[in-house]
């Protein structure tokens, strides 16, 4: 285990969702589930986060702000879709102005389902995540320095 | 009088080498205690150590590559000035040591070039003459009890230096909540996760960059408690016990005040510095120069 | 006789410099000229650090009685050519002062001049007049160099200014030649010519550019400076009185004289000196100079003029030392230091930024020199001469900027590292020269706190110092952050600048990294002894710390260093900004499709750190305390 699977930090975009999800994630840091006990913070800066963690649908507007944000995160770093309308663009796939996932835009890791998705739910992605992330920072082949 | 070299030395290399694990302890209790206080559970003691670990596992990710040699030298001349401070050096040169690194820590934040960084840079900049005063009036209080601007004598001293600044020490105190970047002065940036200006001043910094001033803050932490010290270094129990409960104090302050404006904080800072430090070193100028010459 | 003959060329040659300088008309003439004589007085003033700086204080007759008639005889007519000046631009408050000074010199001349003897020792030297002249003939001439590529490229952009530069050369160098003067001068008749020389020299150079903002200026400046030049001539008058064979006129033997005699002409003397060096009353006259082409306003700042001011108050501080009197002259420099490093961070004009942070820098010089004690004056020497150079290169840094980019203004100065590489890094090290460990001002300033707590009411100028010190580094830093701070795709426009004006700035920049480097020696060798000699014992830095200071300052230097060795190779991404999508030159996508540039601007803090307001608590403090001091001088006379 590295210590980025220790210290895994969030990043929540609100691509076009309906706050629903959101709701959801914030209720994870309530004291009820806590998710800083896993080292899980929500920061709100793309520079400092390892976890791209978005909910709603990708639309026209928030299509370059959802990419520009995903490149100002540092490598390794995985993306989580949380809810269905960040997964497929759930009940707003067929509007006008939505592309639908965000997978249209970035490359997504994993999905959380749910309308909305539960705390249950969305921190069991992010526990998959942390999986992932070890993956890719094996891949990346970072000198390894003092870290195993 | 100027400390031996080779006992100074040990004491810088021993600094050098413990003040990180201290620092990074003392901000994984704060953590722990700050997530009781909101009745949560908290993460694991050694978080903070987890944090630096995987920050130095990320890729560096820079607006330009000027950042880390600013970020560099915010961490080299932090660790200076702690060294300095407990090597038992001349508490003046240790105040500008400190004053510089913390400059090199703006120059990053400007030389980003964004909006929020920038922000963040100017308000660091106001903490930093909001708290300065305080600090070199600590230093010219602690002279004219011990007659030595040397932490080696001014530590030594057999004088209950607290009773004679108590004022001081108060301001200090209220000082170092700005230095501890806690609310209600974490103007700048703070621990907490979210704040008006994304991270302020570290907002354009990245994995190790970031680990650099994390580091630097627990190299920080260590010589500012280290100060408070001093106050009661005639009694070295008394002196843990205060900086345990002035710690907690900190934290509870954090805990239950929001953020001000800068307006307030540089206003509360000079006015506490202007009356409490003021007051106290006319009164002890007094006593000691006009009273008993 | 070797020095007397070194101090007579450097106060002579600079003037038939100046006269070949009127009458050259090419360019070329006038460059050849300017830069031999530069280099014949930069290595003359080195010649004279070598021959005398271990012999302590040296006098030197030169047959004086004929030359004091002819001296009043040019104060006379300087005084009917500003007669006419003030006629002509009907300012009658400078008529009336150049009046009152004429008259009172004629009195004087009546009154004493058959009583006077001749003074056996018209020329001194020590090694603080060393010092003084090495800052003169070293920085003075690097900046008259400088001038020279300035001036042309001045008159390319304002064609609607008459081009006098034969005019503008002469009086830069009968400038020199007055400060020279002024610092190796016994007597105190010498010392007032002198003195109302460089009066004169500033005024004509402020009022260069003829624009009516140039004229008031310069007149304001005059005025001001007539009103010191008033106290000295009273200065004078209550001397030869005191004693009608003019002994006393003579600045080695007044200033053993004792309280009881000196402390009356020392405390108009040094009104003087808070005159010529703009302390709070009359700091308005140097912000107003800036007017001036940007080489004046280097020259008047950090080599002439204002060190003037401060020379004198330093000499004179041995008889303020422990007086109240010294201690209101102090008051006033604290409170000058204390206001105006806060009114610095208001502004946002480059010029106007350094001039207000020379007046807080002579301020502090001021304060220390007030107060007195052994261990200030060290200090203060101190503060003349790292002043002397970082602010002279901080002036020409800002002068070739604006020549560049076309304004002064430090929010135009944004990205300068990209823009102007060079210029950007001189201009750093000239400010952490201004304010950062371990550099120049830092050393003084912590010497300053170490020697005031010591000192009797120390205590009001450590809090001073605290408070003043903490402002001073907010205008610093945030002008700094403003010139390293990279924005992109910007154009370098560095290339054009002429070779001449890199030499200078590279070796001012050079300058100021040395002297941090070799200040123990410069203590050691010049100023320990020259205090030793005033007041029998002497001060220094613990050895430890300038170890440790000189270890600071080589670490500082090989950071920059610490780029080429980078372990992983950083990805560039740009700044955050909320996600928007960024270009090149910072301009980002805004709403509805719009493109808008980035502005980033620093604080002013207008509502604390205000102009007006400051100015005149100011003013009004440091007046009642000029008042407090001169009744208790009218309460000694009487």
């Amino acid at each position: 285990m590295s210590y980025l699977t220790k210290s895994p930090w969030i990043l929540h975009y609100d691509a076009s969702s309906c706050n629903g999800c959101d709701i959801e994630v914030l209720a994870a840091l309530t004291p009820v589930y806590d998710v800083e006990r896993f080292g899980i913070i929500n920061t709100g800066n793309p520079k400092h986060a390892d976890i791209f963690l978005v909910t709603g649908s990708v639309n026209e507007q928030n299509r370059e702000i959802l990419k520009n944000t995903y490149d100002q995160i540092p490598n390794p770093k995985v993306v989580i879709a949380v809810g269905i309308c960040a997964s497929s663009g759930g009940i707003f796939r067929e509007c006008y102005n939505v592309m639908g996932g965000i997978d249209k835009v970035i490359p997504v890791d994993v999905w959380v389902p749910g309308c909305a998705a539960r705390p249950e739910s969305i921190i069991d992605g992010v526990v998959k995540a942390l999986g992932i992330l070890e993956e890719k920072r094996k891949a990346m082949k970072i000198p390894a320095g003092d870290t195993a | 009088m100027i400390p031996e070299p080779w006992a100074a030395i040990v004491n810088a290399v021993i600094y050098l080498l413990l003040a990180p694990v201290v620092g990074g302890l003392i901000a994984g209790i704060d953590r722990r205690i700050t997530a009781r206080m909101q009745g949560r559970v908290g993460p694991p003691l050694l978080q903070p150590f987890y944090d630096v670990g995987k920050l130095f596992e990320k890729e560096n990710l820079v607006v330009t590559t000027t950042q880390n040699f600013y970020v560099l030298s915010y961490l080299v001349f932090m660790a200076v000035s702690g060294a300095l401070f407990f090597s038992g050096g001349d508490m003046l040169l240790v105040i500008f040591a400190f004053t510089l690194s913390h400059i090199f820590l703006v120059l990053g934040a400007y030389a980003a070039f964004s909006p929020y960084s920038h922000v963040g840079a100017e308000r660091e900049l106001i903490q930093i003459i909001a708290y300065e005063p305080m600090i070199i009036i600590t230093a010219a209080g602690m002279y004219m009890v011990t007659k030595s601007f040397y932490v080696s004598d001014i530590v030594q001293s057999a004088v209950p230096i607290v009773l004679y600044l108590p004022g001081v020490f108060i301001g200090y105190l209220i000082v170092l909540t700005i230095k501890l970047r806690k609310s209600p002065f974490d103007l700048s940036t703070s621990h907490h996760a979210h704040q008006e200006l994304v991270k302020g001043v570290t907002t354009d910094f990245a994995g190790p960059n970031l680990a650099k001033i994390e580091i630097a803050h627990w190299y920080e932490y260590v010589f500012l408690l280290g100060v408070v010290y001093l106050f009661f270094g005639f009694n070295p129990l008394l002196a843990i016990a205060a900086i345990i409960i002035a710690y907690f104090l900190e934290i509870l302050i954090d805990n239950t005040t929001s953020r001000v404006k800068w307006q307030m904080t540089l206003r509360s800072a000079w006015l506490v510095a202007g009356t409490l430090g003021i007051i106290n070193l006319g009164v002890l100028y007094y006593l000691r120069m006009v009273i008993v010459p | 006789m070797q020095v007397s003959q070194l101090l007579i060329f450097l106060v002579l040659f600079p003037l038939i410099a100046a006269f070949f300088l009127l009458f050259a008309r090419k360019s070329l003439e006038r460059n050849w000229i300017v830069k031999l004589a530069a280099l014949a007085i930069g290595a003359v003033s080195l010649w004279l650090l070598v021959a005398g700086f271990d012999k302590g204080m040296m006098m030197f007759g030169v047959s004086g009685k004929a030359l004091d008639l002819a001296m009043l005889a040019i104060e006379l007519v300087i005084a009917v050519y500003l007669l006419w000046l003030g006629l002509k631009h009907k300012k009658y408050s400078v008529v009336i002062l150049v009046v009152i000074q004429a008259a009172l010199l004629l009195w004087f001349e009546l009154a004493f001049g058959h009583t006077l003897v001749e003074l056996p020792n018209n020329l001194f030297v020590d090694q603080f007049s060393i010092i003084m002249a090495m800052i003169i003939g070293i920085i003075g001439s690097l900046i008259c160099v400088y001038a020279l590529g300035y001036m042309e490229i001045f008159h390319e952009h304002h064609k609607e200014i008459v081009d006098r530069q034969g005019m503008f050369f002469f009086i830069l160098f009968v400038f020199l030649s007055a400060m020279f003067g002024l610092v190796f001068s016994n007597n105190l008749l010498w010392v007032l010519f002198f003195w109302e020389i460089t009066t004169l020299c500033s005024f004509l150079l402020i009022g260069y550019s003829q624009t009516t903002e140039a004229t008031n200026n310069a007149f304001l400046a005059l005025a001001m400076n007539m009103l010191g030049g008033i106290a000295f001539v009273v200065a004078l008058i209550y001397l030869a009185t005191l004693d009608p064979s003019g002994r006393l006129l003579e600045l080695s033997t007044l200033l053993k004289s004792g309280y009881a005699v000196a402390i009356v002409p020392a405390v108009l003397i040094c009104f003087a000196g808070l005159t010529k060096a703009a302390q709070m009353p009359f700091s308005s006259w140097l912000v107003g100079a800036m007017v001036a082409p940007t080489p004046v306003s280097a020259l008047l700042h950090s080599s002439t003029m204002v060190k003037a001011g401060v020379y004198i108050i330093v000499r004179f501080a041995p008889v303020l030392t422990g007086t109240t009197e010294g201690l209101m002259i102090a008051l006033v420099g604290g409170f000058t230091f204390l206001l105006t490093s806060c009114m610095a961070i208001s502004q946002s004009n480059a010029k106007k930024v350094l001039a207000y942070s020379t007046i807080a820098n002579l301020g502090l010089i001021v304060a220390c020199a007030g107060v007195g004690t052994y261990n200030l004056m060290w200090v203060a020497i101190l503060l003349i001469i790292f002043h002397a150079i970082a602010k002279s290169l901080l002036f020409l840094c800002v002068g070739t900027v604006e020549h560049r980019i076309g304004s002064r203004d430090i929010e135009d100065m944004g990205g300068l590292i990209e823009r102007m590489p060079k210029m950007a890094v001189m201009m750093f090290i000239g400010m952490a020269g201004m304010f950062l460990a371990p550099f120049g001002m830092i050393i003084s300033k912590w010497a300053a706190i170490e020697a005031f707590i010591q000192a009797p009411f120390g205590l009001i100028f450590i809090i001073i110092l605290a408070f003043g010190g903490s402002a001073t580094l907010f205008f610093w830093s945030k002008w700094m952050g403003k010139i390293i701070s990279v924005m992109r795709n910007q154009e370098n426009v560095e290339k054009t600048v002429p070779q001449d004006k890199y030499t200078v700035l590279w070796i001012l920049t050079a300058l100021v990294v040395i002297v941090a480097l070799i200040f123990p020696l410069i203590s050691s060798v010049l100023i320990e002894p020259y205090i030793m000699d005033v007041y029998g014992y002497t001060t220094r830095l613990a050895e430890a710390n300038i170890i440790i200071m000189l270890l600071m300052l080589g670490l500082l230097m090989i950071m920059p260093f610490s780029m080429l060795f980078e372990s992983k190779t950083p990805r560039i991404a740009p700044p955050y900004m909320g996600g928007r999508t960024t270009e090149g030159g910072m301009k980002f996508h805004g709403s509805l499709g719009m493109s808008r540039d980035l502005v980033l601007s620093n604080y002013y803090l207008r509502t604390y750190f205000g102009e007006e307001k400051l100015f005149m608590v100011g003013v009004l403090a440091c007046w009642g305390i000029i008042l407090i001091a001169l009744v208790m001088v009218v309460g000694v006379v009487l």
